[in-house]
């Protein structure tokens, strides 16, 4: 049994199971009303599901199976209209600063004239595109969809661990996780008054729609550009494109001529307006970045810096979800915004700053440090939950390239009841909400939960074993 | 739609099809070389594989024409682009890539075929009867078309998959006639004979159009009659003429879609038109097996001229 975290459904862990916080109430009966053999059934069921619609998840680097499905624990999540009121503020509000620094740095850059934030933290950033300066994006939107993963730690403590500005994933697993529970247990959703959240492609849609270059007149063609079908998240991308009814494109599917970019079809050239990219800056454009790039297409960039079509996420939306800019958020909330920060950032050491990297290399021990670029829960220690030998193999590495590093305390992740082996018991849990931004700032109740799914553990990667459940917000 | 869309759709009933084929040469081959031929089964089966355009890869692989090897090539080797493995492989690896293009129930049973195909690998080979693994094979060949023809929505990429179903088709009843060609090569006295009527009618009946041939034409089975039927007969299914007529009719309607007529319509026009005008004196006048190189041929050009204009993106 964990003790000593904030457990959503029974408050204060080691606290009596019989009290049950409100949004949690009419769950306990369905919990005690479902005997082991129903649950082991429904749990066969949904894996079947999910087979059955494809959605599976190939890890990355782990080669194996490519058509691993990621574990969907049927114990939902749930928040209190109210809990969620909260938390949709302080999204948007971080989403509409995110999108206003972006536009600043590759601007006039005033929030490093007057010296909040440190000028090579944003200019010699690797995440930084030179080729982006003094663009503006349609609507002045670099980050369209924004996804901030949050964990909370008490009834009214939540804590952004991190911002996705460029192509967060993991939106379809909140889609379909909810199809599957109302198709499982509908009974549940006639009791629960619960949001729905199937609206999300329509917005998703309008969104990207609304970011459409001044050159386009009438009803803007959208695409999603896809690395291909070896990707591991290439069904995301089909379901996003099916459900927004959208063409799915390669690179190869592209091409540019004139002042436009073009997509090959059966009928001949048609033009393309708008591309959602699930592909990195890095290889969208051979000719402007990397030149070994078969994923992009060549001369997108100057068809997008002239204005022919728009890229949703921009080039260059990168340098706003650094690990290392990840520090000046709140600043940039108050500078932009005129406002407190609703959403608290997680206390960060930077390694590159000789003082913090004194603290961090004394307190290993205890501390979770992240590689600054890295994604996916790869290149993290984990301080209490690592052996000497993987501290000691880290710490050489953070003494290397101390810059390359921040440091986090080891937070007290709330848990949320899951089913497991032995029954029911607690289990770490994140959230991803994903913010829509485009002519106006939207997002869905609901988001993404992560599930570290081994007890004690605090990774929730589905890369590193972690699961996923559906996430309700309740209607007031 | 994409191109490369149209592409994978194509290529998708173009591999289900000849998994189909594959499967169906190996009928044809055990029941040949059950025979008491004058000529030893190994010949036989060289004449297969020879027609199937696979003997180069087998010979390299196996050397002589073993019946388990020949099992295993045309079945289960990954080595073999054409054996029944490969192309369920790749017709399902197509689909995963046009998800979005398929209904929940063609994906299904694109799917599933590759998941109890891998059941099957993991089998005890002693286990598995020929048979078995041939009608295997044929049955999920049906139930993707059925999937096909009773949820896909009627579009351009209906059409494609239709092309490319009746390209494959086209091709194969050619080869699978032209097995008899090889087949009879070394001995002509024995056209005519008892053999060579045994012969053709195995070759009915692994099309599966045996049946279909006696109540078409009744009587003594003739090698004119046979050809008639499978080359010239529209109510054939697996005729040259049916599959040509298909390819037209669906390269007809993308004409109209799309408001524009292209050289690959011209060539499929001019290839019915050519069929619907033959005979088969004519064609045993010009030589069974010159008859169908040269139709080989033809097709592989109307494939090529598909490509060009639809799948390939480049049509401006």
């Amino acid at each position: 049994m964990l003790t000593g975290y904030f457990d959503e459904m029974h408050g204060k862990s080691g606290g009596k199971a019989a009290e049950v916080r409100a949004p949690y109430a009419k769950l306990k009966n369905w919990v005690q009303a479902m005997p082991v053999d129903l649950r082991t059934l429904k749990q066969a069921e949904a894996e079947t599901l999910f087979r059955r619609i494809g959605i599976t998840f190939a890890v990355y680097g782990e080669g194996g199976d490519p058509d691993r499905l990621i574990p969907f624990d049927m114990f939902p999540r749930v928040f209190s209209g109210a809990e969620w009121a909260r938390l949709e503020k302080g999204i948007k509000q971080r989403a509409r600063a995110l999108n206003a620094f972006l536009v600043d740095v590759y601007g006039r850059g005033e929030i490093v004239r007057a010296g909040r934030i440190p000028a090579r933290l944003v200019y010699q950033n690797a995440a930084y595109e030179k080729a982006c300066v003094g663009f503006v994006p349609p609507k002045g939107v670099y980050s369209h969809i924004v996804g901030i993963d949050i964990v909370r730690t008490g009834p009214d403590e939540f804590f952004v661990l991190e911002d996705n500005c460029r192509t967060p994933s993991g939106v379809s697993y909140m889609l379909e996780n909810r199809e599957i529970m109302m198709r499982m247990f509908p009974d549940l959703f006639r009791e629960n008054r619960i949001e729905p959240v199937d609206s999300y492609p329509e917005k998703l849609r309008r969104t990207l729609a609304s970011v459409a270059p001044a050159k386009c007149k009438g009803e803007p063609t959208v695409v999603i550009l896809t690395p291909g079908h070896f990707n591991s998240a290439y069904y995301e991308h089909s379901f996003l494109a099916d459900l927004m009814g959208v063409e799915l494109v390669e690179g190869q599917d592209l091409f540019v001529e004139g002042e436009y970019v073009w997509m090959r079809t059966t009928e001949g050239p048609k033009r393309v307006d708008v591309i959602y990219r699930r592909i990195d800056d890095s290889y969208l454009d051979p000719l402007c970045f990397r030149p070994d790039s078969m994923l992009g297409v060549p001369g997108l960039m100057d068809v997008y810096r002239s204005g022919g079509v728009s890229i949703c996420s921009a080039p260059g939306a990168g340098v706003a979800d650094d690990k290392a800019v990840y520090t000046y958020v709140p600043e940039m909330v108050r500078f932009y915004l005129g406002e407190e920060p609703l959403l608290n950032n997680v206390p960060t050491w930077q390694c590159g700053k000789a003082d913090d990297q004194k603290y961090v290399l004394e307190h290993l021990e205890e501390l979770v440090v992240k590689e600054v670029h890295g994604s996916g829960g790869y290149g993290m220690l984990v301080g209490p939950k690592a052996s000497q030998a993987q501290i000691e193999a880290f710490r050489a590495k953070l003494r290397e390239h101390p810059g390359n590093y921040i440091a986090q305390p080891t937070l007290a992740l709330s848990t949320v009841p899951s089913f497991v082996e032995e029954g029911v018991a607690p289990r770490h849990v994140d959230l991803r909400p994903y913010c829509l931004v485009g002519e106006r700032v939207e997002l869905v109740p609901g988001g993404l939960t992560r599930v570290a799914l081994t007890e004690g553990s605090l990774v929730v990667n589905s890369s590193q074993g972690g699961g996923v459940k559906d996430t309700w917000v309740l209607a007031e | 739609m994409l191109s490369r869309t149209a592409d994978n759709l194509y290529w998708i009933a173009r591999y289900m099809e000849r998994a189909d084929t594959s499967a169906r040469l190996l009928e044809v081959g055990s029941r040949i070389s059950l025979l008491p031929s004058a000529h030893g089964y190994r010949s036989e089966w060289d004449s297969l594989l020879q027609a199937s355009g696979m003997a180069e890869g087998f010979a390299k692989k196996y050397g002589d024409p073993v019946q388990r090897n020949l099992e295993s090539w045309l079945f289960f080797d990954r080595d073999n682009p054409s054996s029944v493995a490969s192309c369920i492989t790749a017709a399902r690896e197509n689909g995963r890539i046009v998800r979005t293009a398929l209904t929940a129930q063609v994906w299904d049973a694109l799917n599933s075929a590759f998941q109890e195909l891998r059941t099957l690998e993991r089998r005890e080979r002693s286990s598995l009867e020929l048979s078995e693994l041939t009608d295997w094979v044929m049955r999920q060949a049906a139930l993707l078309r059925g999937a096909i023809d009773a949820t896909l929505l009627r579009n351009d990429g209906y059409s494609f998959l239709n092309i490319g179903y009746y390209l494959e088709r086209a091709d194969n009843t050619a080869r699978l006639m032209d097995v008899k060609y090889y087949v009879l090569l070394p001995r002509v006295e024995f056209v005519g004979s008892g053999l060579d009527n045994y012969q053709w009618t195995t070759l009915l009946r692994a099309m599966g159009a045996q049946r279909a041939f006696h109540w078409a034409y009744g009587g003594e089975v003739t090698a004119a009659k046979i050809a008639d039927f499978l080359i010239l007969n529209p109510q054939c299914p697996r005729s040259l003429t049916t599959c040509v007529a298909g390819i037209a009719n669906h390269l007809a309607r993308l004409a109209k879609a799309y408001g524009r007529q292209t050289l690959a319509q011209d060539q499929a026009r001019a290839m019915l038109a050519d069929l619907e005008a033959e005979s088969v004196e004519r064609i045993f006048d010009e030589g069974l097996h010159e008859y169908l190189s040269r139709f080989i041929g033809n097709a592989a050009a109307l494939g090529g001229a598909i490509h060009e204009v639809y799948l390939s993106g480049e049509l401006r």
